[in-house]
């Protein structure tokens, strides 16, 4: 019995740690809600920050004003809730002195982390080598236009990105994924011609020489031609300037693929045709023209078609002498 | 007998077999030279998929020449197949060239007015015109636009077999080519058959 009631008073205990354990754990989410991108009307950045419009009490008129918000300070927060960075709220990044509003003036002249102030010497991000990406990228056409304002998010979008790459299964997911990074920029004037100082030429246009180019742009990344492939790097980064990009087709038109040692390099494309039995790898080599496809059948043809001439240099043997 | 002449090749029927020829020439240069892949081979890449699709487009046009030119002409009953000798027939052929006619044998089926293709020679033409052409043409069709072709035949990706089963047909259609031209220089001499292709008249 003595036992028991021991027990009970230590069974006493332990409930009023757990109940005291659950409101500290309830307490940390309702506050980590609040910051939740989830729920941007009440985000203090965001409730602003992803709409196309505010409102804020002008204390010197002494009323409320409703302003339109400059569209490339608009968030998406969908994209932000499955982005790299979603466990991080806006204040990690960005002065807490946004906490306030106006924001002051001098906080744009703040310098911004860049990527590397996290990534770079970090063991736990060494399999992306953002070390060797910076020297790579430091040697593209984007770093020589531009300089140090080329930065990392000018293509990685700090706010919203995803490894598609790495994660996907899908050929097209991935290289939608990584066309649509190209094109934020090239297919819009503005962002163009901030870093080149001149108008973007028409891609389809300039593409024009490429055949079944609609095809081409679904199933290859622009970097496939336009960057120089390293063993090293999953994408080199030296984005090349566009007299040197690739204009030759049997570069991924043949065995020996070059689009092997860069869109088929990734492991989760490799691992999927693997997963679809050996004869799903075919699907992975479509890009092969003609019966090279398969080593079996260009074997066969070489052998039918020594079989053939050795009949005729026979045949025509015996018409010569045999007559 | 030895100076009779048949009629044996209408004008239309020259006049498609001329631009097949060409046109089968080029598609098999082009198609080895794409294939192949050779980056300093005579021709460019790009030059020989252009000069594919228009050499192409010809060899399909004319083979509705040929296609309808035998169905509305009485040329189209020399690919009639008889059932009866179905395999002897053929076979005879293929003995007398292996062995019959280095040994004194006439030829089993001499060329008349009513047979213009021995039998072993018309199979192989049947098989190349009523199923390797079509299905050459067919696939190629759905090559040059490919966003016709079905993604996924089972675990195979549908361009994929479409492009295989344009190459394995076009490579049968050139080693039938090189067969087609040494079979046709066993006539009277190396050059009659070849002659009589282009002037229509056979010395029988």
């Amino acid at each position: 019995m003595k036992l028991h009631s021991s027990d009970n008073s230590k069974t006493l205990k332990m409930n009023h740690r757990f109940i005291g354990v659950l409101l500290i754990l309830w307490i940390g989410v309702w506050s980590l809600k609040a910051q939740s991108y989830e729920n941007a009307s009440q985000h203090q950045c965001l409730k602003c920050h992803s709409k196309n419009s505010y409102t804020y009490m002008n204390t010197v008129k002494g009323k409320e004003e409703h302003r339109l918000m400059n569209p490339y300070f608009v968030l998406d927060t969908v994209a932000m809730a499955s982005g790299v960075h979603k466990q991080f709220d806006c204040t990690d990044c960005h002065s807490s002195e946004y906490a306030s509003y106006p924001h002051n003036g001098n906080l744009k002249l703040e310098p911004m982390n860049s990527c590397l102030d996290c990534h770079g010497g970090d063991e736990s991000f060494a399999s992306y080598h953002f070390e060797r990406v910076e020297e790579e990228f430091k040697k593209s056409v984007h770093y020589k236009a531009y300089g140090d304002n080329f930065s990392c998010s000018k293509c990685h979008s700090q706010h919203t990105y995803m490894a598609t790459a790495r994660n996907s299964s899908s050929v097209k997911d991935i290289v939608d994924y990584s066309n649509k990074m190209c094109l934020s920029c090239h297919s819009d004037m503005k962002k163009y011609q901030l870093v080149s100082g001149h108008e973007n030429p028409q891609l389809v246009k300039v593409h024009d020489w490429l055949p079944n180019q609609e095809l081409h742009f679904q199933h290859v990344r622009c970097i496939e031609c336009h960057t120089e492939v390293t063993d090293s790097l999953m994408v080199s980064h030296n984005i090349l300037a566009k007299e040197q990009a690739l204009k030759n087709c049997v570069e991924c038109h043949s065995a020996d693929s070059k689009l092997k040692a860069s869109l088929y390099k990734y492991q989760n494309l490799q691992k999927r045709s693997e997963d679809g039995g050996l004869l799903s790898v075919l699907s992975n080599e479509s890009y092969i023209i003609g019966t090279h496809q398969s080593p079996l059948l260009q074997l066969a043809s070489i052998i039918i078609f020594l079989a053939v001439v050795a009949g005729i240099v026979i045949h025509s043997m015996f018409r010569i002498f045999k007559k | 007998m030895g100076s009779n002449k048949i009629y044996f090749y209408p004008i239309w029927l020259r006049i498609w077999h001329g631009f097949n020829a060409i046109g089968i020439i080029v598609l098999i240069i082009t198609g080895i030279s794409m294939q192949a892949s050779i980056e300093s081979s005579l021709i460019a890449f790009n030059t020989a998929v252009n000069l594919h699709n228009v050499a192409g487009i010809i060899v399909s046009l004319s083979y509705l020449v040929f296609f309808f030119g035998n169905l509305f002409t009485k040329n189209g009953r020399y690919y009639l197949i008889k059932i009866s000798g179905f395999l002897k027939r053929p076979v005879k052929q293929a003995y007398y060239y292996a062995w019959g006619m280095f040994h004194g044998m006439s030829a089993p089926y001499p060329l008349s007015e009513k047979r213009k293709f021995n039998p072993l020679q018309k199979y192989f033409y049947v098989i190349v015109m009523y199923m390797a052409v079509p299905l050459v043409i067919v696939s190629g069709i759905a090559l040059f636009f490919p966003e016709l072709i079905i993604e996924k035949v089972f675990a195979f990706s549908g361009i994929s077999i479409t492009a295989v089963v344009h190459s394995a047909m076009g490579f049968f259609i050139s080693i039938f080519l090189v067969i087609h031209l040494y079979v046709a220089s066993i006539g009277k001499s190396p050059a009659e058959n070849f002659k009589s292709i282009i002037s229509g008249w056979h010395h029988v």
